[in-house]
C-alpha cells in the first residue's frame, strides 16, 4: 500500500509523520484526498478544496488526477517557504 | 517508486546541509574551474531578527529529503537551459538557525555578467516557490510556521512558464475541477 508522508505544519496538525494507507485500486491523488477528508476534523479542514497545500507522488509535484500505485510514496505539505 | 535523484552538471554543486557554508571557498571552487568564466554572481540569504513586525529569536528549517535535492537540481537544470552557465552552486541549510546565520547560497558563473545575474535571481525565485523547505520561527509569543507569500509566486511568475516543472508546481491546493 502507498506510503504517506506529511511535512511541516500539516505533520504537526495531523499528529502523523508517515503512515501506510490501503486505497481501493485504481487510486489517484483525488481519491486519496477523499479518503483522508473522510476522517473529518483537521483532515477535512486542512485538505478542503481551496486550501493551499501540495501533493507529491514519488517526490514529483502531482495534480488531482495523478495515479497512485501500491508502491508509491505520496507526500502532502504546505506551500514551501525556504530560501 | 521514487526515482533516483537527477545528477547535477559535473561543474555544479547542489547541497542541503546542517553545517554553515564558506562563501569564499565556494567562490574559489568555481573561479578555478574554467578560465572562460568572466562573471560570478552570488546571493546569500540571511536569517533576519524580525518578520511580519515581530521579533524572531531563531528558526528551524525542515525539508523533504530526496525531493528537496531533486527540486534544486531541476531548478539549476532549468537555469542552464535558459542561460550559458559554466557553473552553479546552490547550498541550502536546514535545522535550527539564529539571526545573522546564512541560510542559502547561490553562485552562478558565466562568460558575461548579464547571464550570471539573471541566472542567480531566477534560481532564487524558483527555489523560494518550488523547493520543499519550510521555516518555523521562534518568537516571544511562541513558535509559528512561516506562511508562503504571494509576492514570491509573483517573482517566480515573471520568468514565464519555464517548463512543466514550474507550471505544475505553482498552483495552490488540489481542489478537483475548476479552481
Amino acid at each position: 500500500m502507498p506510503t504517506l508522508l506529511y511535512f511541516a505544519r500539516l505533520r504537526e496538525t495531523f499528529g502523523v509523520e508517515h503512515e501506510a494507507l490501503p486505497l481501493p485500486s485504481p487510486a489517484t491523488v483525488a481519491s486519496l484526498l477523499d479518503a483522508l477528508r473522510a476522517r473529518g476534523g483537521a483532515w477535512a479542514a486542512e485538505l478542503a478544496p481551496g486550501r493551499a497545500f501540495r501533493v507529491a507522488v514519488n517526490q514529483r509535484i502531482a495534480s488531482a488526477d495523478t495515479p497512485i500505485a501500491a508502491t508509491d510514496e505520496v507526500a502532502i505539505f504546505p506551500p514551501v517557504t525556504g530560501g | 517508486m521514487v526515482e533516483a535523484i537527477q545528477s547535477p552538471h559535473p561543474a555544479d554543486r547542489v547541497r542541503v546541509q546542517v553545517e554553515a557554508f564558506d562563501i569564499g571557498a565556494e567562490h574559489a571552487r568555481i573561479a578555478a574551474l574554467d578560465q572562460g568564466i568572466g562573471a560570478i554572481t552570488s546571493f546569500t540569504g540571511l536569517m533576519r531578527d524580525h518578520n511580519s513586525g515581530d521579533a524572531v529569536n531563531a528558526m528551524t528549517l525542515e525539508h523533504y529529503p530526496g525531493m528537496t535535492e531533486s527540486a534544486l537540481v531541476e531548478i539549476v537544470t532549468l537555469a542552464r537551459s535558459r542561460w550559458a552557465l559554466q557553473a552553479v552552486t546552490v547550498v541550502h541549510r536546514v535545522g535550527r538557525l539564529l539571526p545573522g546565520d546564512a541560510i542559502v547560497l547561490v553562485l552562478a558563473a558565466s562568460a558575461h555578467r548579464g547571464e550570471a545575474f539573471s541566472a542567480c535571481e531566477f534560481i532564487m525565485d524558483y527555489l523560494k516557490t518550488q523547493a520543499p523547505f519550510w521555516k518555523k520561527e521562534e518568537t516571544p509569543a511562541g513558535n509559528r510556521w512561516v506562511e508562503a507569500r504571494s509576492s514570491d509566486d509573483d517573482a517566480a511568475a515573471r520568468w514565464g512558464s519555464a517548463g512543466t516543472f514550474a507550471r505544475d508546481a505553482r498552483h495552490d491546493g488540489l481542489s478537483e475541477g475548476a479552481d
